[in-house]
């Protein structure tokens, strides 16, 4: 565990043509400075599995503005109109799944579970082509685990061990994420001493997290906007 | 019923009138997110897919960026109110936990089957929670207006556009009428205010068996 003052040395790890997960419900929860980060780097061809591809021109919408997306695994993009036109237009591939099955397949990626039959879908276009089974009279489908190279995640407070605690529904995928990448980096509000934290309060234990760095990009009531007096405050207590 | 707003309230309200009994209650994008503010009951408790148990509404002042429902938009927190993930979340939807789903749709076939997450073609490429809510809530009520905005009905024989589960809803809720959904048949059990069955009978292109009271079944 390290943790990065500098959001392109904590990204050094991330190559052209790997798949990284980024945490997020649209741009609530996503790693804004690390994405930002990714935009600054020249790696491309890239997998991005995410709920969304965030929003048109904001969060990882700018990757995709960039062309440095091939492939994107996630359960909704209808809200940022760039990711169909890409789509339509041959430049992105687009891996649909249900939320829920999306959610339980990084889940199993991080567990060590290779798939799991599942309810959902069953007898729709997103079950194409995919094994089904009847179990005590009902119709499952298979879906496969998700794993990544590298997954960017974001948090509200790690402790320097790398103990994080997440904030209201900016957890949502993070903690699944946290677990299912070889390469795991959190973003977070404020790094506290060990000790800090409650042992009840963690929700991602440190041997999840390989690196952490200080939010400089948060979402606030007025969009996004940058935030280096965090930063500044945080050095002083490190 | 001049504006599409009224549309929406008066469709929401009515769907409120479903929720009476202690229930756990997912809403879905648009209309379905109105039906909350018609609910003035401590019995129901709001569940959101993105992670949260006891949704309020919540005033301009007290809005946090980071504290938002399915459709992305700011609310509070209820007084016992709980945060999870997303695997916990859609375990609690698919597990069959969630007593009742309200969601909006594209289209509805005439075996109540849904419509609402891809048109061919257009960039409307998004199931979120929607198949995931079907084959786990007790309960599936549709709030929909009863024609698209180019004027064509909602309620087909078939849908055109892929279906979302097999699985067929319970309600369906328009501002023309109510219908119910019994062994793969639309029942219409109720017309909205000041509409006649033969507006809900021009305006439905799905065959439908007539249960209004006082009515002959057809």
């Amino acid at each position: 565990m390290k943790v990065y003052d500098s959001v392109a040395d904590a990204l050094a790890c991330v190559q052209s043509d790997q798949t990284i997960m980024v945490g997020g419900f649209g741009l609530i929860g996503a790693p804004l400075t690390l994405i930002d980060g990714l935009i600054e780097q020249d790696a491309n061809g890239l997998t991005i599995i995410s709920n969304n591809l965030g929003e048109k021109g904001e969060g990882l919408g700018l990757l995709l503005q960039q062309k440095k997306v091939r492939k994107a695994i996630g359960s909704y993009f209808t809200s940022n109109r760039d990711v169909g036109d890409a789509y339509q237009a041959g430049e992105l591939e687009i891996q649909l799944l249900p939320q829920g099955t999306l959610a339980e397949s990084i889940r199993a990626g991080g567990a060590g579970i290779g798939g799991y039959y599942t309810k959902t879908a069953v007898g729709t276009d997103l079950a194409k082509g995919k094994e089904t089974k009847m179990i005590n009279g009902i119709e499952y489908v298979f879906e496969e685990a998700l794993r990544a190279d590298v997954a960017l995640i974001r948090a509200h407070k790690a402790d320097t061990l790398g103990n994080v605690v997440y904030y209201k529904t900016a957890r949502n995928f993070n903690p699944l994420m946290a677990t299912a990448a070889d390469h795991v980096i959190v973003e977070v509000d404020e790094i506290v001493e060990v000790g800090q934290l409650s042992a009840e309060e963690i929700v991602t234990p440190h041997l999840f997290v390989d690196g952490l760095v200080v939010a400089k990009k948060v979402l606030t009531k007025g969009g996004i906007v940058n935030h280096d007096k965090q930063r500044e405050y945080t050095n002083v207590n490190r | 019923m001049t504006n599409n707003g009224n549309i929406q309230t008066l469709i929401a309200e009515r769907a409120a009138k479903e929720l009476t009994e202690r229930s756990i209650v997912n809403l879905g994008i648009g209309i379905p997110t109105l039906v909350a503010k018609y609910i003035d009951s401590d019995l129901v408790q709001f569940h959101t897919e993105n992670g949260l148990l006891g949704v309020t509404d919540i005033d301009e002042e007290h809005i946090d960026p980071n504290l938002v429902n399915a459709g992305k938009l700011p609310v509070g927190q209820a007084m016992g109110a709980s945060f999870f993930n997303s695997a916990d979340s859609f375990g609690m939807i698919r597990g069959g936990h969630v007593d009742v789903a309200i969601l909006g749709v594209l289209q509805v076939d005439a075996q109540g089957r849904i419509a609402n997450w891809a048109v061919p073609g257009k960039n409307i490429i998004g199931v979120g929670g929607a198949m995931d809510l079907l084959v786990g809530a007790k309960k599936v009520i549709v709030t929909t207006t009863h024609t698209s905005k180019d004027g064509k009905s909602k309620l087909l024989q078939e849908c055109t556009y892929p279906i979302t589960s097999t699985r067929s809803v319970d309600i369906i809720i328009t501002e023309l009428a109510v219908f119910h959904v019994k062994n793969k048949t639309l029942h219409l059990v109720e017309l909205m205010p000041g509409v006649t069955l033969e507006q809900v009978t021009q305006h439905t292109e799905a065959t439908f068996v007539n249960d209004l009271e006082g009515s002959f079944v057809s």
